[in-house]
């Protein structure tokens, strides 16, 4: 049925500009001939009318007329590429403090984080927030690139006691796959190309790894879960009895024929079917859109879960969680909120904010009485419903929350669900 | 044991499904905004097949500027009937005798800009509070900033600096009365991805993305259609050329390609090779280095 069996991998580049992360981008999209000509040509020509004298490829992942103006990333952007053996997603995420919660939304979607590291440099604080964010939002693998390679003569040892510096800290977080490589993104040191500069490394080039890393177990596939977003009932001669509920499957396996249980309300019942369009599904599992067909008529609608009899998640009203902070309105204790989890949205009540994480040095901080923009803490939350709940390092679906302010209606809170023991 | 993996193509299809059910769920008066382009075209597509068997549980808003290429007005209207969905048309021409907007002049004359308005009024006229578009990400450097749930005010208007944050899957859709959303579900989707689904999924299209000889005017170096409303300037002539479209926008400002690709096959080659973006033929969007962010602030697609 398919044409081709292309794998799409989002990954995220964490850095400060000086860290050269718009050049590693520009390098990727060039070497990979993603690059338009007509693109070329306007950040040339932008290039020259600011009197440089070089062609500033930052000006190809900077789109708002501020960032134009000011010269950095204040929003995250989406650049694609492609290779002949996979699709990928870039979300260019600001690396300046003010901006974490850029990183943390850029981070959210992604498989892989790509740290940017200057060899002259060392290990910086934002290395550490980058680092300590990648593994806040269980994003699966993470690529440190020790940059500007070619300023440092090539040196083994600089290379050598950035890793190693790196490792004692990463030890205490949570990243389970992590890389390491030595490049020089301006003069294309292994980026695309191997490096003729570096015999001492053996390992792969970035973009190598970048299409090999094995994504396909970073889904859930054991959990069954499947929230249930809306019930079709087409109302037509053709198709009188016809109910489905359609959804993205949030964890494990799904099969006609499978014993399954709703919640809230509990009823059990077996799955008819599992289509999309008209036609059957065999197996589906995340993240698949389908319609799922049950053998029995029970009462179902928006906000229920659909789950195997021998797995549930948590059915819960409260709720701990680590969350970041995004708004410039500060959270206090016992402040009204809406969450949205899965397909679930209810008003809620902050009941307390336990500890605050200062995020270089990864100490908690005790006895805070608010939250400011950028701030991660852990809170505990009391919502005006069941919610159905894994925790994050679980299943990044299931696990994960938004706070939503009552009277503004922006999105204010990021929140990863933790087990309360 | 099975792989459990999908390939991109399935993955995005899934990912604009699941957005286009968020939007039917969460908004009292959504629409598609349908402009006859193989972009538009997609997204009815995976309405259909998200809805199935039920049909798209909201009508499609086409902004007619007057000045669209015959062969995607009657494609439209196949579409529609073929759909069975309700089609609303908001029309440029009504905004100007009522004097609503003025035309522009000049031999450049366009009435891209003018959409804006008619496009809110229709809107507003329809109580319309989501309005799910085929923009991409990869089509423009404002449009890479784009969330998939974009908020506008009261007025319509865009700001990109100040946008809500979006994490994960969970899209925010609250909002306070007079306000509305731009949806925005194949936002990850490329043009090459747009053109692999179509084969995949044996979409049809407007005969004018398929090579086609046409009566042309070229001016400043794009490829534009002969057509009742474009004035020659005085050394210019009309030369027949062979050529296909990359994207369908007004005929006064789409330019075509030179292209002898008649199938999706030669198509998908095409794209596969060529050295300039689609919208490298937008005589709009070359207004200013920033003329696509300028138009999408005042409320533009």
């Amino acid at each position: 049925m398919e044409v081709q069996n292309t794998q799409l991998l989002r990954f995220t580049t964490a850095g400060s500009v000086d860290d050269g992360k718009s050049t590693l981008i520009g390098r990727l999209l060039y070497d990979s001939k993603s690059i338009f000509q007509d693109q070329l040509d306007a950040v040339e020509q932008s290039s020259q009318n600011k009197g440089f004298d070089y062609v500033d490829l930052s000006l190809i992942t900077d789109g708002l007329k501020s960032e134009r103006e000011q010269g950095i990333t204040i929003d995250v952007a989406y650049r694609y590429f492609a290779t002949p053996k996979r699709k990928f997603i870039i979300a260019d995420t600001p690396g300046h403090i003010q901006y974490t919660r850029n990183m943390v939304t850029g981070a959210s979607t992604a498989n892989l984080a790509i740290i940017l590291i200057d060899a002259r440099k060392g290990i910086l604080e934002q290395t550490h927030r980058h680092a300590f964010i990648a593994s806040l939002l269980q994003i699966p693998h993470a690529i440190v690139c020790v940059n500007k390679m070619d300023l440092v003569d090539y040196k083994q040892e600089v290379y050598d006691n950035i890793v190693q510096e790196f490792e004692e800290f990463s030890s205490k977080l949570d990243i389970k796959d992590v890389q390491f490589i030595p490049i020089s993104a301006l003069v294309g040191d292994n980026v695309v190309n191997r490096s003729e500069n570096m015999d001492w490394y053996e390992g792969s080039t970035l973009m190598y790894l970048l299409e090999h890393v094995h994504i396909s177990s970073d889904y859930n596939h054991v959990d069954c879960r499947f929230p249930v977003q809306s019930v079709i009932r087409p109302h037509t001669l053709e198709y009188q009895d016809f109910r489905g509920y359609a959804g993205r499957i949030d964890g494990g396996v799904f099969k006609a024929g499978d014993k399954v249980k709703i919640l809230p309300s509990g009823f059990s019942s077996t799955i008819k079917s599992i289509e999309l369009n008209g036609e059957k599904i065999e197996e589906a599992f995340s993240p698949m859109s389908v319609t799922m067909r049950l053998n029995d008529e029970i009462d179902i609608s928006r906000g229920d879960m659909i789950v195997r009899e021998n797995n549930t998640p948590e059915i819960t009203q409260d709720i701990e969680a680590l969350v970041t902070w995004m708004s410039e309105k500060p959270l206090q204790s016992r402040t009204k909120v809406f969450v949205k989890h899965t397909t679930n949205e209810c008003i809620s009540m902050v009941k307390d904010i336990k500890y605050k994480i200062d995020i270089n040095t990864l100490h908690r901080i005790e006895d805070v009485d608010k939250l400011e923009m950028n701030d991660i803490a852990r809170i505990s939350i009391r919502a005006s419903k069941p919610l159905f709940v894994d925790p994050y390092n679980r299943n990044r679906f299931t696990g994960s929350i938004i706070l939503i302010d009552e009277q503004t209606n922006e999105t204010i809170g990021a929140g990863m669900i933790i087990n309360k023991n | 044991m099975s792989n459990y993996t999908i390939n991109h193509l399935r993955e995005l299809e899934s990912e604009a499904i699941f957005v286009i059910r968020e939007v039917a769920a969460q908004f009292e008066n959504p629409a598609l905004l349908f402009s006859g382009g193989k972009d538009s075209i997609l997204m009815t597509h995976l309405a259909k097949k998200a809805f199935y068997p039920a049909r798209i549980p909201f009508p499609l808003i086409h902004i007619d500027t007057g000045h669209n290429f015959p062969e995607a007005l009657e494609f439209r209207d196949n579409l529609v009937k073929e759909l069975g969905v309700k089609l609303i048309v908001g029309s440029v021409q009504e905004a100007i005798d009522k004097g609503r907007v003025k035309e522009e002049t000049g031999v450049n004359a366009s009435r891209n800009s003018l959409q804006i308005v008619s496009l809110l009024d229709t809107l507003e006229e329809h109580k319309t509070d989501a309005a799910l578009g085929g923009a991409r990400r990869d089509e423009e450097k404002a449009r890479a900033k784009e969330r998939f749930f974009s908020h506008r005010d009261e007025f319509g208007q865009w700001d990109p600096k100040n946008q809500r944050p979006e994490l994960w899957n969970l899209f925010n859709a609250r909002k306070h009365n007079g306000e509305h959303f731009r949806i925005f579900p194949i936002s990850n989707w490329t043009e090459m991805d747009v053109w692999e689904y179509i084969k995949l999924e044996n979409i049809a299209l407007p005969s004018l993305y398929f090579s086609h000889k046409r009566e042309c005017v070229i001016r400043d170096g794009v490829i534009l259609a002969k057509s009742k409303y474009i004035t020659l300037k005085e050394n210019e002539e009309v030369v027949e050329k062979t050529v296909r479209y990359r994207t369908c926008g007004d005929m006064p400002i789409t330019g075509a390609v030179y292209s002898d690709a008649d199938t999706l096959e030669k198509i998908i080659e095409e794209i596969a090779t060529t050295r300039t973006t689609e919208r490298g033929t937008r005589a709009d969007d070359k207004r200013g280095e920033t003329a696509m962010e300028d138009r999408k602030k005042a409320g533009y697609f």
